[in-house]
């Protein structure tokens, strides 16, 4: 396109300018990547839960524990062909800012109700025949550099003391949304050196089908209704859902922090074309003269306009993907999966032209609206 | 004869407006420039010379009367065909030049090619051979900052003549350089009269650039008066 070589030349008339412009657009959709991700990662963890699976917890609060007995009797509930359960550990690897989720679960039943952690037959048997071996995903492994064999310490919080594990498996995930940044032990390595003895922190039930699921739910939580520890009963979704609403209106939040920096970044590159115009009024004058139409002239700036926010557009959304992708960060394990989603950057890049075009609206209908006779005695 | 009419005005009169008050600059002009003429227009400063030259060019609009030029009626082109119509009949020549300063002399010249349907190829020959014209091959990569007056100037009657228009119209070409330069511009004005053919409209408060006009009238106080090109010379 023969005007493309123009706008081009327009845009590094001030090279500094644009640059800076470039980068604070950069920036910004940087920010919006990263944000968006974190919206969409949370939702990746609520999209690969099984409707089939229901998340047993005490009725007053997660905290405390259920007893171990309640295994059998939910088992024996209509609709229930299995039933796991685990804990929650909160131990610190090193130093708290390598946070990744650890949990305490049974090594029989665990991986059968979770098919898509993906681990051989041969690691879950070690993993099975030592008290205090783990599992860890393949997520943790790129991060800390761990292999099988490997000895790990934790330092409890929860549940006090040094404890001492050793990887016996690497699992990764059926698919890229699977979490890969989870500790597991044995529960009863917990269980022996705790004071969880008799207790668990959830149970996790598979019903036959996801239309058991409320009746199901129904009946567990009647069954141990005006109990020592009456239980909560939900889909994994909606537990999911409910850690998620711990954090509060984070979604609100993250979409505000968001369309603040996008609408800051739109005031900078509306004043940044608006001074590119304001330079520009004779020379607007001149090529009016020449033939250019107005609608031509306005084109023209809104493409400037248009190319240096998409070129800071590009650069955002890549480096987003290009670092979170590529390093593997999980924001210090706050959530599973932090993977930039090409329909995130497709908005990215949507917004950023968006941007441009906006930014370059003004000065366009102004540069449409020139008079020649006027603009050619203009001195700027 | 009427064939070879290139600009012929018919009563035109501009007045502008500033507040309340009416400024009459045009009163009535009547005006016939021939294909291939050299016309030139003198008159004291604010006298409306540049006003007529923006009629004629059609970037400016008349309060009143009928500007035809090129066979047009411009008054009756909407803006976008006014545009179109300048594109293809008129080529600007500018006191200060005017070119683009981030623009190369070569894409200076190019400019008015991109509003055409010539290839890049074709618009490479064309630009060149207008650089060529006037003498400046050899600068086609300098920006206008890095060339003279009278260079910048003969970049400027390039890019004027670069789509082979109708009519020339010089705004005091010569208005801001020295003497050599003023001379060099008006030979090659006189040489795109006599070589090239070309129709031009010279407006100069110098008498001696008028002199090198077929033929020059007076504009004062709005009214078009003929005057003497004997003692143009001066």
């Amino acid at each position: 396109m023969k005007y493309f070589r123009l706008i081009l030349i327009n845009a590094r008339r001030s090279r500094r300018r644009t640059i800076l412009t470039i980068l604070g657009v950069a920036v910004a959709l940087f920010l919006f990547c990263t944000l968006r991700t974190v919206m969409t990662s949370f939702r990746t963890a609520l999209d690969v839960t099984d409707e089939t699976r229901l998340v047993v917890r005490n009725a007053t609060s997660i905290i405390f524990p259920l007893p171990y007995a309640y295994k059998d009797k939910i088992a024996t509930i209509p609709g229930v062909v299995d039933v796991t359960w685990g804990n929650w550990f909160g131990g610190i690897y090193i130093d708290e800012r390598n946070f990744f989720a650890q949990f305490a679960v049974d090594a029989d039943t665990y991986f059968r109700i979770y098919p898509e952690i993906i681990l051989d037959s041969e690691s879950l048997e070690s993993f099975r025949k030592e008290r205090n071996a783990c599992v860890v995903g393949t997520g943790l492994v790129r991060r800390f550099g761990w292999k099988v064999g490997d000895r790990i310490a934790l330092k409890g919080t929860i549940f006090p003391g040094q404890w001492e594990f050793v990887i016996r498996g690497i699992y990764d995930g059926r698919t890229p949304d699977i979490d890969k940044n989870t500790f597991f032990f044995h529960y009863d390595y917990l269980e022996e050196n705790s004071w969880m003895e008799g207790s668990v922190g959830f149970y996790v039930v598979k019903v036959e089908n996801h239309t058991l699921a409320s009746p199901v739910i129904s009946a567990i939580d009647s069954r141990f209704t005006n109990s020592m520890a009456e239980t909560t009963t939900e889909t994994e979704e909606a537990f999911q859902l409910g850690f998620i609403r711990m954090l509060g209106n984070i979604e609100l939040m993250i979409d505000a922090i968001g369309g603040a920096v996008i609408f800051t970044i739109l005031l900078v590159t509306m004043n940044t074309m608006m001074m590119a115009g304001r330079e520009r009024i004779k020379e607007i004058a001149v090529m009016k003269t020449l033939g250019f139409t107005d609608g031509l002239v306005s084109a023209l700036i809104l493409g400037e306009a248009a190319i240096i926010a998409l070129v800071g557009g590009i650069i955002g959304c890549g480096l987003a993907r290009i670092i979170y992708d590529l390093s593997g960060i999980t924001l210090g394990g706050f959530v599973p999966s932090f993977v930039v989603r090409g329909w995130t950057i497709a908005i990215g890049i949507g917004i950023s032209l968006l941007l441009g075009v906006i930014s370059g609206l003004v000065p366009a209908i102004l540069a449409r609206r020139l008079r020649i006779t006027e603009a050619l005695r203009y001195v700027g | 004869m009427s064939a070879s009419i290139v600009v012929e005005l018919r009563g035109v009169k501009k007045i502008y407006h500033r507040d309340a008050i009416e400024v009459p600059v045009l009163d009535g002009i009547d005006l016939t420039v021939q294909e291939g003429e050299y016309f030139a227009m003198m008159g004291p400063s604010g006298s409306g010379k540049t006003t007529l030259l923006n009629l004629i060019g059609g970037i400016d609009t008349p309060t009143g009367g009928e500007v035809r030029v090129a066979g047009e009626e411009i008054g009756r082109l909407s803006e976008k065909q006014l545009a179109h119509w300048r594109s293809r009949h008129i080529g600007f020549i500018f006191q200060l030049y005017n070119l683009i300063p981030v623009l190369t002399a070569y894409q200076n010249v190019e400019l008015p090619l991109y509003l055409t349907d010539l290839s890049k190829a074709e618009r490479r020959d064309h630009t060149m051979a207008a650089l060529e014209v006037v003498g400046l091959t050899s600068h086609n990569a300098h920006f206008p900052g890095e060339l003279s007056g009278g260079q910048e100037q003969r970049v400027a009657i390039a890019r004027a003549i670069v789509s082979d228009p109708t009519l020339l119209l010089a705004d005091e070409p010569t208005g801001d350089l020295d003497a050599k330069s003023a001379g060099e511009i008006l030979d090659l004005l006189d040489r795109l009269n006599h070589e090239f053919t070309k129709t031009i409209i010279l407006v100069t408060h110098d008498r001696r650039a008028a002199s090198r006009a077929h033929r020059m009238m007076r504009l004062d106080k709005g009214v078009l008066e003929t005057a003497d090109l004997a003692g143009a010379g001066g």
